[in-house]
């Protein structure tokens, strides 16, 4: 056993604290109120390489791994929601599913782009009544000749509205369903028929990108098939399992930051002759946010090791994403708390952090889908086959 | 990083489920409706070096590390938590203690008869008005009296083996882990210099194991009263400095910390694999109410609470390996571990239904067992005050308890 950082991971997170307080912290605000996240922001995080930080060198990555990636999602957590969000849906499953099922050719053509962070991605999967059930999408995908003509519209696409290459899950034969009728393609956002529809009008997570996309008769190349005809939906959730981690590595982040300003502020208010920190009740707020944040943290990277190890870790990530998420909302909802009415201010960030915090509850599969998955995967170990 | 268990852990890991697969499991039950100790298990147990776990092989001892000694309390706990409390306490709180603290002459004195079984160890630090704060001990560890001698000096009384200095103990100190068992205890008391630390052995003239607490859970587990009274002790049963006490019993308690939570890893594992099996066998309304999502529900919160706390206690174990660790981790993982294993034991009972709060299935005593886990070895309250000290520390605000 070892539970120290390589000092290779060490370094890399004061390269990415230090970008996140310099050049992310004193955005937040700006972030959430604009409701956009600066294109300068995510380009300077690709010009020093943060955007392929997972991807091999040879794809335009830095080769540190899922561990770097998780400490990468940590620290953008930690300081904007917003940013986080924006950077996991490019690289966690926009870029992430072309590099699980990429061929060499598209790796080059479009993984090594979105990794430099010369281009965005996002991953279109949702649509209105495909959401939990993803198996049951409605956009087509027609074959003609050496291309397929793609037809419907997608929900709740983050970053949807800048995206410069999506990649887009379609049936391809409505007779078999998810098992081979569901296929995955590479869509460039300049192919005619590819348009940005309404954009969505959210709580929290501002500044982070959801919208509308309408497929009217986009014609895409074959050589644009991501993986295998019909084996789409297996991609994409291979790829959601990667992102499930990663949302709770940045939920560890937020869960760190509301700890921060929990303890801050209990050390600076005074009530009764003395400063908060000497109530036992706010010790005890403080107490057990950090023992799920250290609890959080430990599951966390060790899911983060089994990737990089190549052990099977999908129902741990699904447990990071479920324990992220609520061990987050938790936190904040008790630093809310500690700061009393200034929690609610809208110009402390605490308020905007709270708002945050609800969404991870909620997307990459809701926490009932994760409960879902987790207990599919218990059941199966004793011959039980259960259905959502 | 590696999360892995190497070799060496992994074996032993598959020799204390055996042991306690054949050793423990077959006769929880009776002991614990019967309310007796465990002896059989331990003297078993002697026999394959898991009461000198941690001892170095000088002393009999089985040479293990920390993790895999919080591997051993683990295994036991999935099937008796008694049996890993009294071992723990034995083990981690004695005879650790001897080993980091003690003189040459008492670690051979002591140790190869703990490692042995020939003398289980218990810890005397609670009183009737100092548990979380031992430093309200009333128990008091005096001079001896001098006696005149022939020759106009003065020398203190003979004790056994005549030596001279020692100390006498005066107190009472209750819920005595082991107490009824025991053969050696480690009693804290106040001296001149501070708290000061003994080994007293049970037959010690002055020493009084007293009446056994009945309990809700731990039924194999033996709380006594212990009483003090001239409790005559020479200079080489005491254990570390005059006025060391206080450290010897934090270092002993953070450490079991750990191998409290370990515990907690063992019995609630095994909560979900009761509840598991339950779940794929009991029909209701036509199906396995596996195939319900309440239960899936349950199910799976369990198992995630598990895992996130899993690498906690491994990591504090690993920790304590390294020479590392700060309060902080260790009252971590012993509130955390704590209210796991109690949320998880209890949402599996509740699977169960009826089934669950009957004593014929061993998942109603794990509930009363699991109890004492937030109380034993500090109360979770203690706990959070001692993370709440770090977190302010890192920002110059000192918490009193």
């Amino acid at each position: 056993m070892d539970f120290t950082f390589s000092p290779e991971h060490q370094a890399l997170r004061r390269l990415i604290r230090e970008f996140a307080q310099n050049e992310v912290a004193p955005l937040a605000a700006e972030i959430d109120r604009e409701g956009c996240v600066p294109f300068e922001t995510l380009r300077k995080l690709g010009r020093i390489g943060l955007l392929g930080v997972c991807f091999p060198q040879e794809y335009g990555g830095m080769g540190a791994g899922e561990i770097g990636y998780c400490i990468l999602m940590e620290e953008l957590g930690r300081v904007c929601t917003s940013t986080a969000t924006t950077v996991g849906a490019h690289i966690g499953i926009g870029a992430m599913v072309i590099y699980l099922d990429g061929n060499e050719e598209q790796k080059r053509k479009y993984l090594t782009p979105l990794a430099r962070g010369e281009k965005f991605g996002a991953f279109v999967l949702t649509e209105a009544n495909a959401g939990s059930d993803a198996a049951a999408i409605r956009t087509r995908a027609v074959r003609e000749g050496d291309s397929y003509i793609l037809d419907g519209t997608k929900t709740f696409n983050t970053n949807g509205s800048f995206a410069d290459i999506v990649t887009v899950l379609a049936v391809t034969d409505p007779t078999l369903g998810a098992r081979g009728g569901i296929t995955a393609f590479i869509v460039e956002s300049d192919m005619p028929g590819f348009q940005v529809g309404t954009h969505e009008n959210k709580m929290g997570i501002r500044g982070s990108s959801t919208a509308e996309l309408i497929f009217e008769e986009v014609r895409v190349p074959q050589e644009n098939v991501l993986g295998k005809v019909g084996e789409g939906f297996i991609s994409f959730m291979k790829t959601l399992d990667m992102g499930r981690l990663t949302l709770g590595a940045a939920c560890l982040g937020g869960a760190q930051a509301a700890l921060d300003w929990a303890t801050r502020w209990a050390r600076t208010r005074r009530q009764f002759g003395a400063e908060l920190a000497h109530k036992q009740s706010v010790q005890w707020m403080i107490a057990d946010m950090a023992t799920e944040v250290e609890a959080l943290r430990s599951l966390v990277y060790r899911v983060g090791w089994m990737v990089d190890t190549g052990q099977p870790f999908a129902q741990l990530a699904a447990m990071c994403k479920l324990y992220g998420s609520e061990v987050a909302s938790r936190a904040i909802d008790v630093a809310l708390q500690i700061h009393g009415g200034l929690g609610l201010s809208r110009d402390f960030p605490i308020e905007c952090f709270f708002r945050d915090a609800r969404i991870a509850e909620i997307f990459e599969g809701t926490n009932e889908i994760q409960r879902i998955v987790i207990a599919s995967t218990i059941f199966r170990q004793h011959g039980v086959r259960i259905r959502p | 990083m590696d999360f892995t268990l190497n070799e060496e852990q992994e074996m032993f890991l598959a020799m204390f489920r055996d042991f306690s697969t054949k050793e423990v499991a077959p006769n929880v039950e009776e002991l614990d409706h019967e309310e007796k100790p465990p002896l059989d298990v331990l003297r078993k147990a002697a026999q394959q070096g898991f009461l000198g776990a941690t001892l170095p092989e000088q002393y009999f001892g089985a040479e293990l590390d920390y993790v895999s000694y919080c591997l051993l309390v683990e295994t036991l706990a999935r099937d008796s938590l008694s049996v890993a409390v009294t071992l723990a306490t034995h083990v981690g709180l004695v005879a650790m203690s001897i080993l980091e603290r003690g003189t040459d002459a008492q670690k051979e004195e002591w140790l190869p008869a703990m490692a042995a079984g020939e003398m289980i160890g218990a810890f005397a630090l609670t009183e009737p008005d100092a548990g979380s704060d031992v430093a309200a001990l009333q128990t008091r560890s005096t001079l001896p009296q001098l006696l005149p001698s022939r020759d106009g000096s003065q020398t203190s009384p003979p004790v056994g083996g005549g030596l001279e200095g020692g100390a006498v103990l005066d107190g009472v100190k209750t819920w005595v882990t082991n107490g009824q068992i025991a053969g050696l205890f480690l009693v804290f008391a106040q001296g001149p210099e501070g708290v000061d630390a003994f080994l007293v052995p049970a037959d010690a003239p002055g020493l009084t194991v007293g009446y056994r607490e009945p309990t809700l859970g731990l039924r194999s587990v033996t709380f006594n009263t212990v009483y003090l009274e001239g409790c005559r002790v020479s200079e080489a049963n005491r254990l570390g400095e005059p006025g060391a006490g206080l450290a010897i019993a934090q270092q002993a308690q953070d450490r079991t910390a750990v191998a409290l939570a370990a515990a907690g890893l063992g019995v609630a594992g095994a909560s979900i694999d009761a509840a598991v099996q339950f779940a794929t066998e009991r029909v209701q309304f036509g199906v396995p109410i596996a195939q319900k999502q309440a239960i899936q529900s349950y199910m799976a919160e369990a198992v995630t609470e598990l895992e996130a706390l899993r690498y906690l206690v491994y990591r504090a174990a690993w920790l304590v390996d390294q020479g590392q660790g700060a309060p902080f981790d260790f009252s971590v993982v012993k509130a955390h571990g704590a209210r796991v294993a109690y949320g998880v034991t209890n949402r599996m009972l509740q699977v169960l239904g009826g089934y669950g709060y009957m004593e014929d299935y061993p998942l109603a005593r794990r509930y009363r067992d699991v109890r004492a886990l937030s109380i034993v070895g500090g109360p979770t309250a203690l706990h959070q005050v001692r993370i709440a000290q770090h977190v302010f520390a890192e920002r110059d605000v000192e918490i009193i308890p």
